[in-house]
């Protein structure tokens, strides 16, 4: 055995030689260095302007989409004002615009099809995350839930009248509601599968990122793998699971055709979670080619803006409370 | 040996196919301190680590042997009970950054659901922190998060943890080495400390710590156990080739 320490003892050495090598090189790489054009040295700086002028680009267009819809729906806010807002008669026959039930609509459908998502999103996340994040079903599974977001929202849209309708027909039937099929809790089920991805690939990555310190700790303190997730990993990861909830409510929020295609398109309020109703994006959707007078289109316009702000206050008050889980 | 309190024979630990420890037989007496030492990648850190059964913890790990616990081999028994019998403190401080300090102490007991009388609790927290001398500094801030503490203190607290649980043996996995001087010789201190209760096995890489520290020594090298004696006459008069070449300082 003493002369594999003979060997590692002439590694040393020609390591130690490499060493000096590397020097020399080194020496020359700085000579080279100097001798470069002030080419590359100008390109840096347009390189930097680049990056600024993308940025301000981004910054440009979102503000400027804000500032359209504040201007395009002008007319309407000055004509009708916070009746706006809280009217519940949307009827562009007799020129009368109350988005009411269309704010209730979205988030009525937004935060049911939330809390329906949320234990299978969370579910995905811890197996895939920690219980089996190698393997051949793994990956199948991750594939798989992804696909779910890049498939079109037509599709599901399709897919809710052909085969959800008739199921949630059959179920109102039975529990003695009207057999519509279609409504909001239609439209719930379709966002729910819809927006299952975004919250399972972020709370995968972060639950991937518990340090394998922490969870050790605990299973060298007799925990079990069960007491290792609800004790260890959901504590630490719980910031990172809110904000792919919200990216997921964000999702809903927003979604439009879908939803447009089962949730029964009525301008009524709805009365139950049963009933037919409508969101802001799919009425706008819908009603934007047939708006023929300029308080109509105005109105239809402010919808956008409504939605708009909505999405912006609820990522705030996400970020707030990512800010607060984490500071704790 | 009388009061053996670890023995292992005839074992063997795995990676897939990477044969990290080398047909290991040793004896481990109660109340003493066992420094096990060797150059890196020699298996000492798995072998402890199958000592309480967390190497099975990681994909493709395996093993096979006999450990015995006081006789009865851990392989037999439940890896919790093993885990909850054998404690152990890590390379670097691992407190539960979620938890308060008090809470920390008694995460084992809350981990595994046992619900504590408070005056046990207190009684718990109180005598795991005077255990690793970290009470007079922290007993006015319970209630804050572990993570406030400095290095040293940390894994003075995950020592207190381990020792909340009034295990019969502590693992230590190298546990000075991200700390600073002054916080390893407190810990060290511990060690002298913790021996009337406890058997401590102790990983290092550091032979002045093995040498200060322990008892006994256990000299790993490429997954073999090569000697294994009395600290005072390892270091002095060491029987193998290899472990002189090691503690001279020819290969590290």
């Amino acid at each position: 055995m003493s002369e594999t320490f003979k060997k590692d003892a002439i590694t040393l050495n020609e390591e130690s030689l490499g060493v000096i090598d590397s020097k020399k090189t080194a020496e020359s790489l700085s000579a080279r260095a100097l001798k470069r054009s002030g080419g590359q040295i100008r390109m840096e700086g347009f390189f930097k302007k680049m990056l600024i002028l993308m940025g301000l680009i981004m910054v440009i267009l979102v503000f400027g989409i804000l500032i359209t819809l504040i201007v395009e729906s002008m007319p309407s806010i000055k004509v009708l004002g916070m009746r706006y807002l809280w009217g519940r008669t949307w009827d562009p026959v007799q020129d009368i615009y109350g988005a009411f039930p269309f704010l209730l609509g979205t988030l009525l459908t937004s935060f049911l099809a939330l809390i329906i998502s949320i234990p299978f999103s969370i579910s995905v996340a811890i197996f895939l995350g920690e219980y089996f994040p190698k393997g051949w079903f793994s990956s199948f599974l991750k594939n798989t839930v992804e696909l779910i977001a890049a498939v079109p929202s037509v599709i599901y849209g399709f897919w809710g009248l052909a085969v959800l309708v008739p199921i949630v027909r059959t179920f109102q039937s039975k529990i003695g509601v009207p057999p519509l099929g279609v409504g909001i809790f239609t439209a719930s089920l379709i966002l729910a599968v819809m927006i299952i991805p975004y919250a399972a690939s972020l709370g995968r990555s972060v639950i991937q990122m518990v340090p394998s310190s922490l969870k050790e700790g605990a299973y060298a303190l007799g925990a079990t793998r069960w007491e290792v997730i609800r004790s260890v990993i959901i504590p630490y990861t719980k910031s990172g699971l809110f904000a792919g909830i919200l990216l997921s409510l964000g999702r809903a929020l927003g979604e439009t055709m879908a939803v447009t295609m089962v949730i029964g398109n009525t301008s009524h309020l709805p009365t139950s979670i049963f009933s037919p109703g409508n969101t802001m994006a799919s009425v706008i959707a819908n009603e934007f080619t047939e708006a023929d007078n300029p308080i109509y289109l105005s109105a239809l316009i402010e919808l956008g803006l409504v939605l708009f702000l909505v999405t912006t206050v609820v990522n705030m008050i996400g970020k707030k409370v990512i800010g607060r889980f984490t500071n704790e | 040996m009388e009061n053996t309190v670890i023995k292992s024979k005839n074992f063997n630990a795995y990676f897939g196919d990477n044969h990290v420890v080398k047909n290991v037989n040793i004896e481990i007496p109660k109340n003493h301190v066992i420094a096990v030492m060797g150059p890196s990648g020699c298996g000492k850190t798995t072998y402890l680590r199958c000592i309480n059964r967390m190497h099975e913890l990681i994909p493709g790990a395996t093993s096979n042997g006999e450990m015995d616990l006081n006789g009865e081999n851990v392989y037999d028994m439940h890896p919790i009970f093993v885990r909850l019998k054998i404690g152990m403190v890590f390379q670097r401080p691992n407190p539960f950054p979620n938890l308060s300090i008090h809470d920390n102490v008694i995460a084992g007991y809350k981990l595994n659901g046992i619900k504590l009388h408070k005056d046990d609790r207190e009684r718990i927290v109180e005598h795991s922190l005077k255990r690793v001398a970290l009470w007079n500094e922290v007993k006015d801030s319970l209630t804050k998060k572990g993570s406030f503490l400095s290095g040293g203190q940390q894994q003075r607290l995950c020592i207190a943890r381990a020792v909340a649980m009034e295990p019969e043996v502590l693992l230590f996995d190298e546990p000075t080495s991200a700390l600073d001087p002054i916080s390893t010789s407190t810990v060290e201190e511990l060690f002298h400390e913790l021996k009337t209760n406890y058997t401590l096995i102790i990983v290092t890489h550091n032979m002045q710590q093995a040498a200060r520290v322990s008892d006994r020594t256990a000299f790993f090298y490429m997954g073999e156990l090569v000697e294994y004696d009395d600290t005072k006459q390892m270091f002095t008069n060491p029987k193998d080739s290899r472990t002189q070449n090691y503690i001279t300082g020819r290969f590290s």
